[in-house]
């Protein structure tokens, strides 16, 4: 039920900005059911975008979907790469907050990032890495930026791989920490990116992100990233 | 330096490797003075625990001197002795916390493939495959430990390595199963496997005020020790009947706690056992329940069952119904070492236990290849075997 309550929330709302920003967001970033399966059809960058009032720089914020694309959907073709998880860290949420705030922190713990380079509060440039040696860049910007809550980005016309996300912290019960919920999607390109994004993310995106959460709350709680690369074995 | 490696099953050389060196910032390299085989180490050698892989170094018994360590660690010194849990804990998660040390969040580098497996990933352990974070083991001259401040233990002066070695696992192991028991004056504890675990549950089930304990095996010298050292009463399930030996010893009643201090390899005498060597042999079921399914039909009505005993995958007929109406409870997992690691030193240093007693074997570590086929086949009378790394 709480699922057809927000998608209807969103879709109502796209269409009027009578309730203010928290309010509207917290039909995506409220309850505890999961996100995507909400959002069912739309698109996560759709309704972001929505929520947030939208952006001119931030194309397709509020349009509908091309014929094109539309098709594509109806098909199964193209589909964009769709990841929710959520891990608990034993830290309150504005200690997680506040490193995740910091994007240049990301590459730390996301392995498929190169580097995240800040430009201002808003604009950051992101690289990761795509196989064969290869690279893939764009320019994001934050959506938005509620404290201690949630951080959304999206990126801007131009991308290599448009793509868009948030993360939300949120409180668990009775000091149990915070729930680090992370939403993703990217849109492959086509051609030949597409293959190439769909080996960086493996077969198992959500595997993928899982891992990176963990090593996420493995810095946060241990104070490094357990390993055992660079250990010694009888494997000449 | 020289390590146990494994290299496949029934196949361990000793080989000569790097030195570990300090990875992380929590990291200490212990120089190491003594190290054991487990009984779960045969399951390793045996090949039924997936994910090893050729050349991984294997053993997580083993304790030493500190001769190096990382940036961040604080309590811990160089030249301090010390003996090492074998559970990998990082000591600020949810679970070290709350003294569920080997459950702890964040030590298994491989999470994602215990998630997969388990559905959550436990803590990582040392030399026991890359489920359990593929960390290197200490059945060598050196070993890398993780989270020194947390992980390593001092040993004050005054007691031999042959005396605290078994701190790492073993008499915690045996120890935290007697604990589960939830002993009340008056009960009867039943050990199935007088191994060095079953005979360290049976000197604890009495340390915690058991009425009797009663020792199940069928390796002779093993219940001779489980009748001296651990004062059990012995049942040899190769003469008579386990489950019926001891409902008659409990006047019908059953015990009122069976620990399986046996695990995933257990041998049996019926038809369903053999069932399990055919199933497991072709890989179509993981582990072999027998003593599990006997522990569940022997325990009394609402009584409890310990398992400190090793589980890896799927256990094919195992009696749920009987475990249902019967009411029992269950308690099990990788042992919290952690919890228990300074009490016992306590008893060991007030002289009410001697845990080296149980040592039968005094081996080089070069000769690890021989010491993991004696203590496999039962050669020799050997019931626990220790490896002088110099």
């Amino acid at each position: 039920m709480e699922e057809v309550t927000n998608q209807s929330n969103l879709q109502s709302q796209s269409a009027s900005d009578s309730k203010g920003e928290s309010e509207r967001w917290a039909s995506i970033i409220g309850g505890s059911a999961m996100v995507l399966m909400g959002l069912q059809q739309r698109s996560l960058r759709g309704a972001l975008m929505a929520v947030a009032g939208g952006s001119l720089a931030l194309h397709g914020a509020k349009s509908e979907k091309s014929l094109p694309a539309t098709i594509a959907d109806a098909t199964g073709i193209n589909k964009s790469i769709r990841v929710e998880k959520t891990v608990t860290i034993n830290r309150s949420a504005s200690d997680l907050y506040n490193f995740w705030h910091d994007l240049e922190n990301l590459p730390t713990f996301m392995q498929h990032l190169k580097s995240v380079k800040v430009h201002d509060d808003k604009r950051s440039h992101w690289i990761a890495t795509a196989p064969l040696g290869a690279s893939v860049e764009w320019d994001a910007e934050i959506v938005s930026d509620q404290p201690d809550r949630l951080i959304a980005w999206a990126s801007v016309e131009g991308a290599d791989v448009d793509n868009s996300g948030f993360v939300r912290f949120q409180p668990a019960p009775q000091g149990r920490g915070t729930e680090v919920k992370v939403v993703l999607e990217y849109n492959p390109p086509g051609g030949a990116l597409t293959g190439a994004l769909a080996k960086l993310f493996g077969e198992e995106p959500e595997q993928q992100i899982g891992a990176e959460l963990s090593r996420f709350k493995q810095l946060m709680e241990a104070g490094e990233i357990a390993t055992t690369e660079g250990q010694p074995s009888g494997r000449s | 330096m020289k390590a146990v490696c494994w290299h496949g099953a029934t196949d361990v050389r000793v080989d000569n490797v790097p030195d570990p060196k300090i990875i992380n910032p929590h990291d200490a390299i212990i120089k190491i003075t003594l190290t054991a085989i487990c009984g779960s180490d045969l399951h390793l050698y045996d090949g039924f625990i997936p994910s090893m892989q050729s050349g991984d170094i294997l053993g997580h018994e083993f304790m030493g001197e500190v001769v190096e360590v990382g940036s961040d660690v604080k309590r811990v010194k160089i030249g301090d002795r010390v003996v090492v849990p074998f559970t990998i804990s990082c000591g600020n998660c949810f679970f070290c916390q709350r003294d569920l040390w080997s459950l702890c969040d964040n030590s298994n580098p491989n999470a994602a493939i215990a998630e997969k497996l388990y559905g959550h990933s436990a803590a990582g352990l040392f030399g026991y495959s890359h489920i359990f974070g593929g960390y290197a083991g200490g059945q060598a001259q050196y070993a890398r430990v993780p989270f020194a401040d947390v992980g390593l233990f001092k040993i004050p002066d005054g007691l031999t390595d042959e005396q605290v070695l078994f701190l790492t696992d073993i008499f915690p192991t045996g120890y935290m199963a007697a604990e589960n028991c939830n002993i009340q004056p008056g009960d009867t504890v039943a050990v199935w496997g007088c191994g060095p675990v079953g005979i360290f549950a049976i000197k604890s089930a009495y340390m915690l005020g058991a009425d009797r304990v009663i020792g199940i095996d069928r390796v002779p010298e093993r219940l001779q020790l489980a009748k001296e050292f651990g004062k059990a009463e012995v049942i040899n399930y190769e003469e008579v009947d386990a489950g019926e030996a001891v409902k008659e010893m409990t006047g019908g009643r059953g015990p009122d706690a069976c620990i399986d201090a046996v695990g995933m390899e257990a041998h049996g005498t019926d038809a369903v056992a053999i069932y399990d060597r055919v199933k497991q042999a072709v890989r179509l079921e993981t582990d072999r329940p027998t003593a599990l399914r006997q522990v569940i039909v022997a325990c009394r009505k609402g009584g409890t069952v310990s398992i400190p005993g090793v589980y890896g995958g799927l256990l094919d007929k195992i009696p749920f119904g009987a475990a249902f109406n019967k009411g029992l409870n269950f308690k099990m997992g990788q042992t919290h070492v952690h919890r228990y690691l300074s009490p016992l030193l306590e008893h060991i240093q007030n002289g009410d236990i001697d845990p080296s007693y149980i040592i039968t074997h005094r081996m080089k570590l070069e000769d690890a290849p021989k010491a993991y086929e004696i203590f496999k086949q039962k050669k020799d009378n050997c019931i626990k075997v220790v490896l002088d790394p110099l």
